[in-house]
């Protein structure tokens, strides 16, 4: 199937370079795949590539390009699927997949592939049954620290002990063999929602999609049952109905081939053993029908003077979180038409920053909370042909390049569903260990947020 | 052999697969294919791998196609797409009969193709994207009520969004339209240029069903007096009127006013075109094309002033106290001045038909102004399903089919063959006789009156009996160097329908092969190769069943250049 497999960094430096077929024919593959791609004309997709013979797949993960080439018509979603499973894995292998991890564990790396494909063809990508051929260790840059609190990232929370984990905590390699005694025994679930949503310049809400998941990381040792509890009264489909009220309610699911289910239909509650490492354990998706009402409302006011081309712009924007709840990392960007070189702003709170990057307005707002409401004013001057003088500013329609304002945030502790996690047990502890710690974490996050002026 | 779950599993198909007296055997074999298909403990690339060689199979009976279908319904609800998309393939290709399977198939991975298309994963929306608009081809109606997952977001590569918007423009229906071209027109005023040209052409492409709601949002873009957008929508039109007489009204109507902001040539020419065509019904047309004609000497492109000549001629037969002055200007230009050919040829040919009489030049010139008939030409409606089902989850909607065509074409000279299954005898419960084959066989030499045919297995026993029988017919001695590959020579053998019964291993010494094949007259041959340890040559013994001299010589020159062949190739 496959001919080749590299990575490349992100400036198309060869990390790792796998020849499997060896019909390469002499010639620098990776080279090759990196000039075709920076010089891929705008409207061609980058994804499938051809070159004498040769189609090159790539995906993108955490800066670096994860390529395979091959000479057959095969299935891309098998490819795609393959080259998401070993970035999972390399990322369990290695802590974390990135440039520095990959160039410190090279050994490892080609390891994996030789045991995960063989001739081109796959041959288990299962960490379980993998563990038992992989000899070399991984090589970690500084042992993790309790008292790192970096950014805020994936796996990392708040539990009912009220510790905190750094988003390092979960990124040490999964899989030594080092019977290390200070290992400890952890398992991180995350419930992460993605909110899209499309908002007409009238105000009516076009568009609402939520697409949701559950991720487990599990360092515990493979085989250790847990059952995870979702919330009771939630709901598939349109016409499903349990408890009182209207529930939460999700569209369509689908789970990780080893879920067990027989709970699922009764208490919601899912069984597994899973394997360490990695695992996407439920997929959720909702769309059109919100049980809680959108996060944010923006109420912009756009006044335009066409004669001195004087542009005013006052943007409102409404947090329509319970008050309890706050949203992190709240940024709105705003393109602006072109020409805009400056703009004057007044703020309604210190914290908040604005300023003119690349032909938009980006308001950066650290920390909102719920139910507050945030203003700004901001003017510049529009160039252009001068249209008919008109007498001060009007609001006719907007100039254009206006464009849509997007806003980007993080909802800590949020899922905008309502699914919740009620309990994380496991079956049984693992002898000589403490007690094995478990993270459990909601998040919402903006994938889309547009609302068109 | 790729790994499917378990050593014993390995065996146990491994066994079943390749054993010819299981291929013989239709009962035998199909009850080796349902226990593969049983098999629960594979993981997705095995899932995967069955899928694929499924393909092959052909059930025998209605029954038994039902009844695969049924085994194999599981794995359509799979988490993984690439067994869905495997199974979903498999499935409209066994039902290639029964349509109603087929669209239920496509119903229910309608579901699977939804989540892949909003994926975090850019490249597999991409690739559940192609497939989106492979089944629209067949099913327009399929995703419209979905319409509102394929809206484009701000944040996504653009390749990703101009397969959205095709998206939008191939599933319009009655329900839909309104919102569809809502969001369309949104896109229109993009701050990407080439954004918002591709959301124009998709509203054109729209107008062809909905034409008055369409013209009239083109006509509202047209009053931004933005010069991308006004150019794109003055090609739309045009294309539109052709399509649709029925807008003409509306766009002549629209058009005064757009000269002012259009630089380009595509845009230019279909302003000229339409000014030429419809400029009874526009009252500035000829003081647009003077405009024009003012200013032809610094004109850069040539199209334009021979769109300009064949409008101005056409004007002026319906306007003729306007136009006649500029005309003469304009042929004076175009034959004295002009230094490119064409251009000038097209003025001196038009001069010499206003000399044979104007009613010349009416019967020639006055054609006619729209036909509707062409947009059934354009858009077949509705491919069936079959003709797509085979290249569904491959590369092929990836890359779109004209860009696959010169692809295929440039790989057909350079691939040695088709792939060669480890286990040659796949290849009788299928038909699977590769396409390439048949083009290969006039790049070798033609041997005469030779004709090889593809034999259908003979089995080692029968070639050991038939080779002990014989006399050596020829034998012959033949230069070799150094190491090769035996799966070159196998497979460039196969390409002449030259059958290897056995074959050592590379490298081992002394390395034999053992080759049949057969003539369309039912001639067998009986080949051994022999390569000693020291020599640097390879010997060669044909043995015939039937005496027959001419044949013979013509079959040795098609072995001795096959084999010259390798010989070059690998050194």
């Amino acid at each position: 199937m496959i001919s080749q497999f590299f990575i490349l960094s992100s400036k198309g430096d060869p990390l790792i370079y796998k020849d499997f077929r060896g019909d390469s024919g002499g010639r620098d593959v990776a080279e090759l795949f990196y000039r075709k791609l920076t010089g891929l004309p705008g409207d061609e997709s980058p994804v499938v590539m051809h070159h004498d013979g040769r189609h090159f797949i790539h995906i993108r993960h955490s800066g670096l390009y994860l390529v395979v080439t091959t000479s057959e018509n095969v299935s891309p979603f098998s490819l795609l699927e393959l080259l998401s499973r070993l970035a999972t894995l390399l990322g369990d292998y290695c802590g974390s997949l990135g440039e520095g991890t990959i160039s410190r564990n090279v050994a490892l790396v080609y390891e994996l592939l030789d045991e995960v494909l063989d001739y081109g063809y796959v041959q288990t990508t299962s960490t379980e049954m993998l563990r038992n051929f992989i000899q070399t260790e991984a090589v970690v840059s500084k042992p993790f620290s309790l008292f790192d609190l970096s950014s805020v990232g994936l796996f990392g929370a708040e539990t009912q002990q009220s510790k905190v984990a750094p988003s390092s905590a979960a990124s040490r390699p999964v899989l030594s063999s080092r019977s290390d005694q200070s290992q400890k025994n952890e398992v991180f679930l995350d419930v992460v929602e993605r909110l899209s949503v499309l908002i007409a310049s009238n105000g009516s809400l076009l568009k609402v999609d939520v697409q949701g998941e559950i991720r487990l990381k599990s360092f515990l040792p493979s085989g250790s049952e847990m059952r995870i509890g979702l919330t009771e009264e939630f709901c598939v489909g349109k016409s499903e109905l349990r408890g009182y009220g209207p529930g939460i309610r999700v569209d369509e699911v689908s789970f990780h081939s080893s879920v067990n289910l027989d709970e699922f239909e009764s208490h919601r509650i899912l069984r597994l053993q899973p394997p360490q490492g990695e695992l996407t354990v439920m997929r959720y998706q909702l769309s059109d029908d919100l049980p809680s009402p959108l996060p944010f409302r923006l109420f912009p006011s756009v006044q335009w003077d066409r004669g001195s081309g004087r542009l005013q712009v006052y943007l409102k924007l409404r947090c329509d979180l319970p008050s309890k709840s706050q949203a992190l990392n709240v940024r709105l960007h705003l393109p602006l038409p072109r020409g805009v070189v400056s703009l004057s702003q007044e703020l309604s709170s210190p914290e908040q920053k604005a300023e003119l990057a690349e032909g938009a307005l980006r308001w950066d707002l650290p920390r909102v909370q719920g139910g507050s409401q945030l203003s700004g004013l901001f003017q510049m001057d529009v160039p252009g042909p001068p249209g008919p003088p008109s007498h001060g500013l009007s609001t006719s329609a907007p100039p254009l390049g206006l464009g849509p304002a997007s806003l980007s945030f993080e909802l800590p502790r949020h899922t905008c569903s309502g699914l919740q996690v009620r309990f994380l047990r496991l079956a049984f502890r693992p002898c000589g260990n403490a007690n094995p710690h478990k993270w459990v974490r909601h998040l919402s996050h903006s994938d889309a947020y547009v609302i068109r002026i | 052999m790729p790994y499917l779950g378990s050593e014993d599993v390995v065996k146990e198909l491994k066994k079943a697969l390749c054993n010819p007296h299981i291929q013989g055997d239709r009962l035998r074999y199909r009850n080796v294919i349902q226990r593969v298909i049983r098999m629960s403990k594979l993981d997705q690339w095995g899932q995967a791998e069955v899928l694929n060689f499924l393909l092959r199979y052909q059930p025998r009976s209605e029954e038994e196609l039902f009844d695969i279908l049924n085994l194999l319904d599981s794995f359509l609800k799979s988490s993984s797409p690439g067994v869905v998309m495997g199974a979903t393939k498999l499935f409209l290709i066994l039902a290639k009969k029964f349509p109603h399977v087929q669209t239920d198939v496509l119903v229910r991975v309608k579901g699977p193709l939804l989540a892949a298309c909003s994926s975090e994963s850019r490249e597999l929306c991409f690739v559940a994207l192609c497939h989106v608009r492979q089944i629209l081809h067949s099913l327009p109606g399929h995703f419209s009520s979905h319409y509102k997952k394929f809206f484009c977001s701000y944040s996504e590569p653009h390749y990703i969004k101009l397969q959205k918007v095709e998206v939008l423009c191939e599933l319009v229906n009655d329900e839909n339209v309104q919102q569809v071209l809502e969001e369309l027109r949104g896109y229109c005023t993009d701050v990407s240029a080439d954004f918002a040209q591709a959301a124009i052409f998709a509203i054109g492409g729209i107008a062809r069903t909905y034409t008055d709601q369409c013209v009239q949002i083109l006509t509202e873009l047209l009053g931004l007096r933005q010069e991308h957008i006004t150019t794109v929508v003055v090609q739309t039109f045009r294309d539109l009127v052709w399509l649709c007489p029925q807008c003409t009204e509306a766009v002549c109507q629209a058009l005064p006013g757009c000269e002012e902001n259009i630089q380009d040539s595509e845009g230019k020419q279909a302003l000229i075109w339409l000014l030429g065509v419809h400029g009874e019904r526009i009252p500035n047309a000829p003081y647009v094309l003077e405009d024009f004609v003012e200013n032809v000497k610094s004109e850069t492109f040539p199209a334009v002033k021979m769109e300009l000549l064949t409008a101005l001629l056409r004007l002026f037969l319906s306007r003729p106290a306007e136009c006649q002055d500029m005309l003469g200007r304009l042929l004076y230009y175009c034959i004295e001045e002009e230094k490119d050919m064409a251009v000038r040829d097209r003025g001196l040919f038009y001069y010499r038909l206003l000399l044979v009489g104007i009613d010349e030049v009416k019967r020639i010139l006055c054609s006619p102004k729209s036909d509707p008939t062409l947009g059934l030409l354009e858009d077949p409606a509705e491919r069936p399903v079959n003709s797509w089902a085979s290249d569904f989850n491959t590369l092929v909607p990836v890359y779109g089919k004209a860009h696959w065509a010169t692809i295929s074409k440039c790989q057909g000279a350079e691939r040695c063959g088709p792939e060669l299954p480890k286990t040659s005898s796949f290849a009788a419960s299928g038909p699977l006789i590769p396409e390439d084959n048949k083009e290969r066989e006039q790049e070798f030499p033609d041997s005469g009156a030779l004709m090889l045919v593809p034999n259908r297995q003979l089995t080692a026993e029968y070639f050991e009996k038939t080779w002990l029988s014989l006399k050596v017919a020829h034998q012959q001695v033949l230069p070799w160097r150094g190491e090769f590959h035996p799966d070159t020579l196998q497979m460039a053998l196969q390409v002449v329908n030259i059958q290897t019964i056995a074959m050592s291993r590379a490298g081992t010494r002394p390395w034999k092969a053992y080759l049949s094949a057969q003539d369309d007259t039912g001639c067998l041959f009986l080949i051994e190769l022999l390569l000693e340890p020291e020599n640097s040559e390879m010997q060669i013994s044909v043995k015939q069943n039937e005496a027959r001299t001419e044949t013979l010589n013509s079959f040795i020159s098609v072995l001795e250049t096959v084999i010259g062949t390798i010989e070059e190739i690998k050194s």
